[in-house]
């Protein structure tokens, strides 16, 4: 209970302040890796009514270091941090800023993603293949689809979901992003043209995968004292919470739901001090269809299999009772690769209502979730615009 | 010859009895003699209770298929073989996960099932290195 305590003081603490992507995103074959990030740095910062030379905290996950980044930003930062453990970096880093910034070792953080994972400029290819190497790689395993399939399959064998049923989930995106100017892929979607589409890997069709897009978005947090100054609307951090299990599937103890996302959820809400039904919007990484409504899951917002029924009957689409990836997530608005900057971009969006066609009306308190690698890691935030 | 896949690589020292043993098609698991489980990828340690004490013991090759993909489009052009194929998560009668391809089978999930019983197929790359497949259990 100690533990829980100390985290329930970091609660409202610190507040995003600024948000946005890099100037332009999608297929941008005449943009750096590092100019992504530097633009939507810039973007974020000016959002908040700040400058470049106010950040004193950078954290960033991928290929650039973060001493990179303040090079190329021209300040010296004096509080760095570059955790990469997949996609859900960026909600663990945001973990990691208020912690900082709470203790003063740094005044103005900056989360920052660039990735050219369309295009490739910039870019250089390395991973880790010290034990897939060994035990995955020859036998055709390497890609994030021929990982998250098994997940999927399973889920199917155990609990009876159907491709219908995943299929729904990409529809539902789909609606969001037709909402959303930013968004890659905006006309309407059928359950049978998901399920009907070029097959990848059973069982998933493409319609079932996210974008591969270029793209950079960054995220600018303060204390709760000075975020009163900024620009816009301060966004309170009610509640943040990680988890990492595995790296490989074979691993994954509680497959095919997912430990990391359960406690890092657990922990999320014991800071914030909020429940599953306090939460009126919600962001979860969609790399697949398959993915939100496992992490509803195992989050605890559903019984095991029943993730599926939150995309069912309009629920989250826009005038739904729970609206699910507003921004028209990985599957239709963007994904460069690293995609966990974005649903943090959209929810403080709604927290400040400046959404637009897709607003969600009064939204207070926006869940945002996601996973690195298979599930393996997973990052959650409660975000308000209300202590 | 052509190797139709990528050479498993780097072999590290802790592995190297694991595919040692496959030259001589064995499947030989690394098992803990405190706890006494079965662990799989090879490590210093058992995974289970952190024990040092560890031996290596020559699975049946038996277990079950405990999920499955069917690749349509192969991602990494090294492997040659022609899709589609199936790529499989075997849960081993020892306990342990380990991924491999199920051969032998129509790939098609009609007929390929979650839990079906499979069976060790040892399957030579070259003079120095044999990986494990599985097929449906005759």
């Amino acid at each position: 209970m100690a533990e829980r305590n100390a985290m329930r003081e970091l609660s409202n603490s610190v507040c995003i302040v600024g948000v946005d992507e890099s100037d332009e995103i999608g297929t941008l074959p005449h943009k750096s890796q590092l100019a992504l990030h530097l633009e939507a740095i810039t973007n974020a910062v000016r959002d908040a009514g700040l400058k470049i030379t106010d950040v004193d905290g950078i954290f960033t996950a991928g290929q650039h270091s973060p001493a990179l980044l303040g090079e190329a930003l021209g300040i010296t930062p004096r509080y760095v941090d570059g955790t990469s453990v997949g996609g859900c970096s960026f909600m663990i880093l945001v973990e990691h800023a208020v912690a900082a910034l709470h203790h003063h070792l740094c005044d103005v953080a900056v989360v920052s993603h660039g990735e050219s994972g369309r295009s490739g400029v910039g870019v250089t290819r390395s991973r880790d293949t010290s034990i897939s190497g060994q035990y995955e790689i020859p036998y055709g395993f390497g890609a994030a689809p021929t990982y998250f399939g098994l997940i999927t399959t399973r889920h199917m064998h155990e609990y009876g979901t159907t491709l219908e049923q995943w299929a729904q989930v990409a529809v539902s995106t789909r609606a969001w992003a037709a909402l959303n100017p930013k968004a890659m892929y905006r006309d309407p979607l059928t359950i049978e043209e998901v399920l009907n589409a070029r097959p990848i890997c059973y069982p998933f069709t493409i319609l079932n995968i996210c974008l591969v897009t270029d793209a950079g978005g960054a995220v600018v947090l303060t204390r709760a004292d000075r975020a009163q100054d900024c620009a816009k609307r301060p966004v309170y951090v009610r509640g943040t919470g990680e988890g990492t299990e595995h790296v490989s599937v074979t691993q994954m103890k509680g497959l095919p739901l997912s430990e990391a996302t359960r406690i890092s959820g657990q922990r999320a809400f014991a800071m914030a001090g909020v429940t599953h039904s306090d939460f009126d919007h919600i962001m979860l990484y969609d790399a697949f269809t398959s993915g939100p409504p496992i992490m509803l899951e195992s989050l605890g917002f559903a019984k095991p299999g029943e993730g599926v029924h939150f995309f069912a009957n309009g629920k989250s689409t826009p005038g739904g009772s729970l609206p699910i990836n507003t921004n028209g997530g990985g599957l239709s608005y963007t994904h460069s690769g690293m995609y966990g900057v974005f649903p943090i971009i959209e929810a403080t969006r709604q927290q400040r209502g400046e959404c637009g066609a897709r607003q969600v009306p009064n939204a207070k308190l926006s869940l945002v979730n996601g996973m690195g690698g298979m599930l393996s890691a997973a990052g959650t935030l409660a975000l308000s615009h209300d202590k | 010859m052509e190797v139709e896949r990528p050479i498993p690589q780097p072999i590290t020292p802790e592995s190297k009895p694991y595919w040692d043993g496959m030259k001589e098609g064995k499947l030989m698991l690394p098992k803990c003699q405190d706890c006494g489980k079965v662990h799989f990828y090879p490590r210093v340690f058992c995974p289970h209770c952190h024990s040092k004490n560890l031996t290596w013991v020559q699975g049946s090759g038996k277990g079950k298929l405990y999920s499955f993909e069917i690749l349509y489009r192969p991602f990494n052009r090294a492997v040659k073989v022609p899709p589609p194929y199936v790529l499989a998560m075997i849960e081993l009668e020892e306990g342990p996960r380990m991924l491999s391809n199920l051969v032998n089978v129509e790939p098609d999930p009609k007929v390929v099932k979650c839990d079906m019983p499979v069976e060790i197929v040892f399957s030579k790359l070259t003079d120095d290195m044999t990986i494990p497949l599985f097929q449906p259990a005759r």
